[in-house]
């Protein structure tokens, strides 16, 4: 059974691989233009240490941030849904948060935070993750059904068992879905920030002294340090979801 | 003593099209223990009538008192059950979980609701069930899980908005044998909202029927067909006599019989 669904995906991958280094290898590639797996996976073996640690790095910085931003999001859709005015306040900031580009954000907090504070990175992944969190929050809030709504009105419901017992797990999979994209979006998002200077111990920094040296295969190996944290941030979305919707 | 008393009361919305009165100047006293259905065509004020009982509209004018009490008063010491055409069951909880909804939201003790939860699964026949999810029952299955809910605190009073309006025919009769059963062994007050004759016969012991624009009560309709109300009432000449009468209070005119689908032109 996990035979069945895991062998196609693996057998794919190793075969994508496979076609990269003939390609690479009878094609005659220039490395500077794309590395053949063989001398990635080299690299990756002389790097793993560090590898280790500018993923760890880059990680924590992902997740404070994704944490920071989706607590914050979740607490203001809450408010959101319950208040019309704090509603109609704080839809155009969120749409204004949603356009902020990185490239512009990330010079100016590392100026304000100084060249050697993680808050900068954690503040950009934070401001990333807080929209896909808010707005579909907030849509699962509103999804509440009328003869639900009549149901706790006829039992004399407070407004928070109300809240409590209908409206957030019926809005669980919605919050799910934004912290899905959100998942991603921070780590992404917390290897460019590394791109515009700061500290340099992230996967991003690293990604871009390799390739400033021209050791593409290296900078390549950081890259796939970068997918695996990403797969792994997912994964655990994913899981918290199966766990979240077994017990609300 | 009363359960119910509706006294002048009239309720109008205010649409884009204008104030529509819905009930008007309408007057309604249900005894304890007593079976009454309100029947009549869509728009007539039925549901309306039902909701405010269950104060969850309020009227324009008029008073309602339920048990002696302020609707308000009523529904914030739980003194009534509620079920609507949905079920309205939260899908994410276990039909036991459903059912304890409302002991759990009014603080009864873990030992207390499962007590009670297990006694109420046993009335609407759905033992092998308790840890199903709504998704996974049927129409009438979960109808009867709502009827449980609706009975968790023993109310005295029984409020329900066509229950059974989106269930076949057949599950509909069970059903309303089960709630004739089930009213009996529980003694509270019935007010059922429908818009089937045989149905409202079937049930009650009155029938109110109801007629639109604006919402007025037409006729109020004794229906003397005795408690032991078994599966045999419905073939029996009692029980169509006063299904005509409920139908020509409800068409406003007596049928006379002959002239039914015959060309008078």
């Amino acid at each position: 059974m996990i035979l069945r669904r895991v062998l196609p995906p693996v057998a794919l991958g190793v075969l994508a691989l496979l076609g990269w280094e003939l390609l690479v290898q009878f094609a005659k590639i220039q490395p500077y233009l794309l590395p053949a797996p063989s001398a990635i996976g080299k690299q990756l073996a002389l790097v793993l240490p560090g590898l280790w640690a500018a993923t760890l790095a880059t990680g924590s910085n992902a997740l404070i941030g994704l944490i920071a931003g989706s607590i914050l999001a979740i607490a203001l859709a809450l408010v959101a849904s319950r208040l019309r005015f704090v509603d109609q306040l704080i839809a155009p900031v969120v749409a204004a948060i949603a356009v902020v580009p990185i490239v512009a954000l990330a010079p100016v907090l590392t100026n304000m935070f100084g060249a050697t504070s993680e808050t900068p990175r954690r503040v950009i992944v934070g401001v990333v993750v807080f929209v896909p969190v808010f707005v579909n929050t907030l849509r699962g809030l509103r999804q509440v059904l009328p003869v639900h709504r009549d149901l706790m009105r006829a039992y004399a419901a407070s407004n928070w068992q109300l809240t409590r017992t209908v409206t957030i797990p019926g809005a669980l999979p919605y919050i799910f879905t934004g912290l899905n994209i959100a998942s991603s979006l921070a780590v992404i998002s917390a290897v460019v920030a590394e791109y515009f200077g700061g500290l340099q111990n992230g996967l991003g920094s690293r990604i871009t002294s390799a390739a400033s040296n021209s050791a593409y295969p290296r900078a390549w190996a950081y890259v796939f340090g970068a997918i695996l944290l990403g797969l792994v941030f997912y994964a655990a979305t994913l899981a918290l979801e199966r766990l979240a919707s077994r017990r609300r | 003593m009363t359960a119910v008393q509706v006294t002048g009361v009239t309720k109008t919305f205010t649409t884009k099209a204008g104030l529509v009165t819905a009930l008007d100047d309408v007057d309604l006293t249900v005894e304890k223990g007593e079976f009454v259905s309100l029947i009549g065509p869509s728009g007539c004020g039925k549901s309306t009538l039902l909701r405010l009982i269950a104060d969850l509209d309020t009227p324009t004018s008029g008073v309602i008192e339920v048990f002696g009490k302020s609707a308000r008063q009523a529904r914030l010491d739980q003194d009534y059950g509620i079920a609507f055409q949905t079920a309205g069951l939260l899908p994410w909880r276990s039909v036991a979980a459903n059912i304890e909804l409302p002991l759990q939201l009014h603080g009864v003790d873990r030992v207390g609701r499962r007590q009670r939860v297990a006694q109420l699964i046993e009335l609407v026949g759905l033992g092998d069930f308790a840890r199903s999810f709504p998704e996974q029952l049927s129409g009438g299955m979960q109808q009867r899980v709502a009827i449980a809910r609706s009975l968790a605190e023993r109310p005295e009073l029984l409020l329900m908005d066509e229950p059974f309006g989106a269930l076949d025919e057949m599950t509909r009769e069970r059903m309303q044998s089960e709630l004739v059963r089930i009213s009996a062994e529980t003694g509270a007050a019935v007010i059922f909202v429908t818009h089937s004759i045989p149905e409202a016969v079937f049930l009650s012991d009155r029938v109110v029927v109801m007629s639109p624009r604006p919402g007025r009560i037409r006729k109020v309709i004794d229906v003397k067909l005795g408690d032991a109300r078994g599966e045999g009432l419905r073939e029996e000449s009692a029980f169509f006599a006063s299904v005509t009468e409920v139908r020509e209070a409800l068409h406003g005119a007596p049928a006379t019989g002959t002239a039914r689908g015959v060309d008078t032109r």
